[in-house]
């Protein structure tokens, strides 16, 4: 079947779901980002600890990971989807009073995890440190999810479902698979928080990583990569390059990603065969990774001037190099040769953030800026302001990768550096010493980044209040 | 059976239906001109709604 014109050009969607998520987004982005800047300040300069474990990096570290990937991204794939998938489906989000569930149970999640952590609970695991409790209200949130996804493209107009709903279902399909295996524990008791996990040792490990990096591949990948084959053509005004590119980019994504997880544990406990297959993996996906940003990129393919007069276009085309730049360099990392550098150290903190705030926020603000004034029907307070935010959010991230690649690399030489003797050359704090400079130059590239981020707001939130003010004598007006 | 219990076996042989599977995925995406122009056809789903961005929006969700 190929694409038809919509039934009905006046169906209307549902635009309050989404101006919840995108608000949430950038409200949950200041705070993360603000966490963020402190916990980078905390190792630079450790009296910001206060003795205090409430304030301590070991605490305030979840919180940043939670707001900034749960809070600031999560709100955005929300929005995002719901509403990619009602203007690709050309209709309303099915549901009812599920829709709203996910919003504030959403929310609920992103508070009560952070004051769990900053009270001393965690389960220890990276990026999933919930306890149970919260766990299972995650699950139910997910299942909600996947209904309202799932019923909407079931009354679709389109015949057809536009492949950007394809990655946006992997990711939520995926996400339930993952954080349901990875959470299995037994409660220490039915009033207390603390749980232990179900699995062991290296199982216990593997089981992390599994979840770990797919949170990596389907959370933080797919689900972007699913904004971008909306917002990336629907902002250009041009549609994607390849069709057929995006179908082989989404099936070779979706056969690989489950399989690389084993590479965050090379040189430990774990069979060597498992983490050879992590790292072959890891190396194959460099293909559609690529294949995916060449696709994003060419769909400018002769309208390279949006660049230069479209500050929304320039985030969204920036993502798309770090994109390709992070895929480069996770495949890199994975080898056992290089990982033997690189793990431990701050490069593999740079390579997060390439990913993390040059591809999965900046393809983020590109989105949440082309949807701003459509939702509240208005143009934008200042496109000005939004690019002061593009060059502030670039300028942060440089400094930031190029910190943590000098730092890392810098820290692993150290590590490894024998004397003629056999003996280790540096002890560990001399190493610690080391890093110092460029700890301060990551807190300062963090706040490049968080100012970008203020500024979004206060643009964001003047564009709402002037398209509430034009709606409201839009009103009078009539009548 | 037992063939199929073990392991090993089990996980060989996944992998090499992943692959199979995704070689034909591969093969029906670009083994046919007509396919492929209905395929290329569905990039224009984002422009088909641009009339409702002059809409009204529905009110208010919960």
């Amino acid at each position: 079947m190929t694409a038809t014109a919509p039934a009905a050009a006046a169906e209307p969607y549902d635009y309050e779901i989404v101006k919840k998520f995108t608000i949430m987004s950038i409200v949950w982005g200041v705070v993360g980002m603000l966490v963020g800047v402190y916990i980078a300040s905390e190792l630079a300069w450790p009296w910001l600890n206060f003795d205090s474990p409430y304030f301590s990096f070991g605490r305030f570290r979840p919180v940043h990971t939670g707001a900034v990937i749960f809070g600031f991204g999560g709100s955005a794939l929300f929005a995002t989807s719901y509403y990619v998938v009602q203007r690709t489906c050309q209709t309303p989000l099915w549901g009812g009073g599920l829709v709203p569930f996910t919003f504030w149970g959403w929310q609920t999640v992103i508070v009560l995890a952070a004051v769990s952590y900053v009270t001393g609970y965690s389960q220890g695991r990276e990026y999933a440190e919930m306890e149970w409790p919260i766990d299972i209200l995650i699950e139910l949130i997910w299942i909600a999810y996947l209904a309202i996804y799932i019923g909407t493209l079931m009354k679709r107009k389109q015949p057809h479902i536009y492949v950007a709903n394809w990655f946006y279902l992997s990711f939520i399909l995926a996400t339930a698979l993952l954080h349901t295996f990875n959470n299995l524990a037994v409660p220490v008791g039915l009033f207390t928080l603390k749980s232990y996990s179900l699995f062991s040792g290296p199982m216990d490990a593997m089981t992390q990583w599994w979840y770990g990096h797919n949170a990596v591949g389907f959370f933080l990948t797919a689900a972007f990569l699913g904004m971008m084959y909306y917002f990336v053509p629907k902002h250009a005004g041009r549609p994607i390059y390849s069709y057929r590119l995006s179908i082989v980019h989404f099936w070779a994504l979706s056969f690989m990603y489950m399989w690389v997880g084993t590479h965050h544990l090379h040189w430990t406990a774990l069979p060597d065969w498992a983490s050879t297959l992590g790292a072959t993996f890891s190396i194959m996906l460099l293909l559609p990774s690529w294949g995916g940003m060449i696709n994003g990129i060419m769909t400018l393919s002769g309208a390279w001037d949006k660049l230069r007069t479209d500050p929304i276009m320039r985030f969204m085309i920036v993502a798309l190099s770090f994109y390709g730049m992070s895929t480069f360099e996770g495949p890199l990392m994975s080898l056992k040769d290089v990982n033997a550098l690189s793990h431990y150290t701050d490069w593999t903190v740079g390579h997060v953030h390439s990913g993390a705030l040059g591809w999965v926020a900046m393809i983020s603000f590109g989105s949440i800026y082309h949807m701003l004034p459509r939702l509240w029907k208005t143009e934008m307070y200042s496109v000005r302001l939004i690019n002061v935010h593009f060059w502030l959010a670039t300028i942060g991230v440089l400094l930031y990768v190029v910190a943590m690649w000098i730092s890392g690399i810098m820290q692993g030489l150290m590590w490894r550096a024998f004397d003629d003797y056999g003996n280790l050359q540096y002890s560990f704090v001399e190493s610690v010493a080391a890093m110092h400079p460029f700890y301060a130059m990551r807190a300062l590239g963090g706040l490049f980044f968080l100012t970008g981020m203020c500024i979004m707001a206060y643009n964001a939130y003047m564009t709402i209040r002037q398209g509430q003010a034009q709606q409201a004598a839009a009103q009078l007006q009539a009548a | 059976m037992e063939w199929f219990t073990n392991p090993a076996n089990s996980k060989s042989l996944g992998l090499l239906i992943f692959f199979v599977t995704f070689c034909l995925i591969v093969l029906w995406v670009y083994g046919s001109r007509s396919r492929s122009e209905t395929l290329e056809s569905h990039k224009n789903i984002p422009f088909l709604d641009d009339e409702n961005d002059k809409n009204e929006e529905r009110p208010h969700h919960g």
